[in-house]
């Protein structure tokens, strides 16, 4: 199945939900006489909660509601004004990554139980097959199991590990890795790094640590600092997304779990409070299931056919 | 936690309270930003329209009748946006219901990554302080390291985990380990089982297959506070195939405003039975519907604060320090012993966000509590000897050097230390002096003339 394809079907199952209820209103409202008349109250209300369900929040809400409001018709569907106004939301934010000095650092950050570790092992797979010879930095020695964890999926991409005892201080590991990945000639170096609330003072300091210690191995790394969110994520996703901006450095997203039902609306979400780029997206269990993330896609996939 | 919904619904009071009575404009200014606070704490949508309706009903019913006229109109607001979402969470407590089942089995289901596998450690922990001898087993056989995960949570938590070399079937695994308990004596079973997504029909036959093989009395669905609009639809799923008698919300040491509690509870129709709220394994609590209403409301949540430092402080510590204050005797050593209980309480935050009040205030927000500072005063107070501990004074330079670099701090760092040491025995002076009327220091002794001559 191509890439594409499994980021359609993924998203069909999360497009279902919000098709079902909204399919009936739409289609009234794309009626050929009505696609000269503005959009009425009962449809922008429908909007309203279809985008709402799917954790796109009520400040980017109102903000596609009002555009679609604004904008004359001349005859084009809702569907694709919403479609146009969503795609411009990250169109605003698409940027490419710069990196000057190599190895590229790349640390991989967020809450407990977003699938950092396995995005971790997904993207070294990826990036391999990319032709790219990434080395895995395990530098969560706090949860239980995770350095195992890691290591099993650094088997299955076939990409060499730097790990350490659990317990250790996670800038160290980090430091040796950075040192080894030199040695070896290997880039990227992804960092796996253990979970932790946003609002922990503590363990976001240590997040600084490791990136000041980074920074001395290599200048202006970490390069790449990725927030991997659930798709499941409600709004608090925006607030994690702005407290590990400020603490980690973030400059990119991931989001994971996309295959559930969850719509991952909350990426809309950040691009338009926090101008914050999605990178990838994880769409599966299998370590072929993380693909650079698509804006066209996403937003296809989201508002595609039925309605 | 929930200490955003909290803000937002004490601004909106705020607005109302210069109003003499409720006018129906004024409610629907209030509905409005409810309405828009509950949708940012991810209440589900559906919920919050039926809350707003019911809520505007019973308002617009005090502004016609006026039963409630001797409250302002804020209060009559609180009172009930209260009420509706007392009766939404449910007004049952939390924890377990009681069960004559030996072992009594406990399924834990829920998401990939909703915290089942540290639940299962946390419960484990709390059983045995109610007396139970909890076996733990996980069926768990997909996510890599799954299984080695709960025997490390085992180990630190102290419980037996059952784990059958080479068995990889769930079905096995759980039935293998509710045998063991009725060999070895233990009387409750937690089943850890794997997660996936609900989508996932493999998943749903796994548990049902568990769940018939092991005749469970609980199955809690074990759900993240950060979850957004899906959660209603995951608890659903679970519960219409596999049936769910209660929910464990995680994460609640964040700052997730926790709507999918709400959600899930009116949606669902099931009780929250634990709330985990800090990354230890004692941070398991039984949950209080009550309580949690009233800290959205910014009551403050003085109850559960209270349990804890009576968890924390035995009673003979209490007096003791309390004579100690009172004889003007409090000393480095009493003020470490402090550090510590304070610690044993659990997170600083989660502590904080309990005290009325203090959930509120925004600089506390942007100041947060820094737990490794207490480790510091820690270290600098081990770094003294026992002389000077209890006569701080006789600390002169040299010895502050040595304290420092014992401690690994500085000197700047040892000196703030003595001085709000100072300042505090002089309030703890002050504190003592007022409650018993006797010595004290001179400001002491002019308050409590002052509040004399007030009553009169």
């Amino acid at each position: 199945m191509s890439v594409l394809n499994r980021l359609r079907d993924s998203l069909t199952r999360t497009k279902q939900q919000i098709v079902d209820r909204f399919d009936d209103i739409v289609r009234r409202a794309d009626e050929p006489d009505r696609r000269s008349r503005s959009v009425d109250v009962d449809t922008i209300e429908a909007l309203e909660e279809v985008l709402i369900s799917a954790d796109v929040g009520v400040a980017a809400t109102d903000r596609i509601v009002a555009a679609v409001k604004r904008r004359p018709r001349d005859g084009s569907s809702l569907r694709d004004l919403v479609k146009q106004e969503i795609r411009a939301v990250f169109a605003a934010v698409d940027r490419p990554l710069a990196v000057t000095d190599r190895p590229k650092v790349t640390l991989v950050v967020g809450v407990n139980g977003t699938g950092k570790t396995t995005t971790v092992g997904k993207l070294a797979n990826l990036l391999k097959n990319d032709g790219q010879r990434p080395l895995i930095c395990a530098a969560d020695t706090f949860r239980a199991a995770a350095v195992e964890q890691l290591e099993i999926w650094a088997q299955r991409a076939g990409v060499d590990m730097v790990r350490a005892r659990e317990g250790s201080d996670p800038a160290a590991v980090v430091f040796d890795a950075i040192s080894s990945g030199k040695a070896r000639g290997r880039d990227p170096i992804l960092v796996d790094t253990a979970g932790r609330l946003h609002t922990r003072v503590n363990l976001m300091n240590e997040l600084e640590k490791i990136r000041r210690i980074a920074g001395r191995e290599v200048a202006g790394a970490p390069q790449e600092v990725l927030l991997v969110l659930d798709a499941t994520v409600g709004q608090n996703g925006v607030t994690q997304a702005r407290e590990f901006m400020g603490a980690a450095g973030v400059n990119g997203i991931v989001l994971s779990k996309l295959d559930g039902t969850a719509k991952g609306g909350v990426a809309v979400a950040i691009a338009t409070d926090l101008n914050l780029p999605i990178r990838y997206v994880g769409v599966g269990e299998t370590i072929d299931d993380l693909v650079p993330f698509s804006a066209d896609e996403y937003v296809e996939g989201l508002f595609e056919e039925k309605w | 936690m929930f200490e955003s919904l909290s803000t937002r619904l004490q601004d909106v009071f705020k607005s109302l309270r210069g109003e003499t009575r409720l006018t129906p404009d004024a409610i629907e200014a209030a509905l409005r930003e409810i309405r828009l606070a509950l949708l940012e704490a991810d209440v589900n949508f559906k919920v919050v329209k039926a809350f707003i309706d019911r809520v505007r009903d019973r308002a617009m019913d005090t502004v016609d009748d006026g039963i409630l006229r001797g409250l302002v109109p804020s209060q009559q607001v609180v009172k009930i946006v209260r009420d509706e979402m007392v009766a939404l969470f449910g007004n049952a407590e939390g924890g377990l219901q009681p069960s004559a089942k030996r072992p009594r089995v406990i399924l834990l289901l829920g998401l990939q990554g909703a915290g089942k596998t540290t639940t299962a450690g946390k419960l484990g922990k709390w059983l045995t302080k109610q007396g139970r001898h909890p076996l733990l087993v996980s069926t768990d056989v997909k996510r890599p390291a799954a299984i080695e995960q709960l025997n490390v949570v085992g180990r630190k938590a102290s419980l037996r985990v059952h784990d059958p070399a080479g068995e990889l079937e769930p079905v096995a695994r759980a039935r293998s380990a509710v045998a063991e308990a009725n060999n070895l004596g233990f009387d409750v079973v937690i089943v850890d089982t794997a997660g996936r997504l609900h989508i996932d029909d493999e998943l749903m036959r796994e548990l049902i297959a568990i769940k018939d093989a092991t005749d469970p009395s609980d199955r809690l669905f074990v759900a993240d506070a950060m979850t957004g609009q899906d959660a209603i639809k995951s608890a659903g799923e679970f519960n219409a195939r596999v049936g769910v008698t209660g929910v464990v919300l995680t994460k609640l040491d964040g700052d997730a405003r926790g709507g999918a509690a709400l959600s899930v509870v009116s949606v669902v129709g099931v009780p929250i039975a634990f709330a985990g709220s800090g990354e230890r394994l004692e941070d398991l609590e039984p949950f209080h519907p009550e309580r949690v209403v009233s800290r959205v409301l910014g009551m403050g949540d003085v109850l559960s604060l209270i349990e804890k430092a009576e968890a924390a402080i035995t009673e003979e510590d209490a007096e003791r320090l309390e004579e100690k204050i009172r004889a003007n005797e409090f000393t480095l050593e009493d003020f470490r012993d402090q550090l510590k209980t304070i610690r044993r309480m659990g997170p600083l935050e989660s502590i904080i966000g309990m005290i009325p009040g203090m959930s509120n205030m925004k600089e506390l927000a942007e100041n947060k509590p820094d737990e490794k500072q207490i480790s510091r005063v820690e270290a600098i107070i081990n770094s003294m000897t026992v002389e000077e501990r209890r006569k701080q004074h006789i600390i002169n330079g040299s010895r502050r050097k040595r304290i420092a670099k014992g401690s690994g701090t500085s000197v700047e760092e040892v000196n703030r230390l003595l001085k709000q040491f100072v300042q505090m025995q002089k309030m703890l002076k002050q504190l003592g002096g007022m409650a018993g009327l006797t010595g004290g220091g001179k400001k002491a002794r002019r308050q409590a003339t002052q509040m004399l001559r007030n009553r009169r």
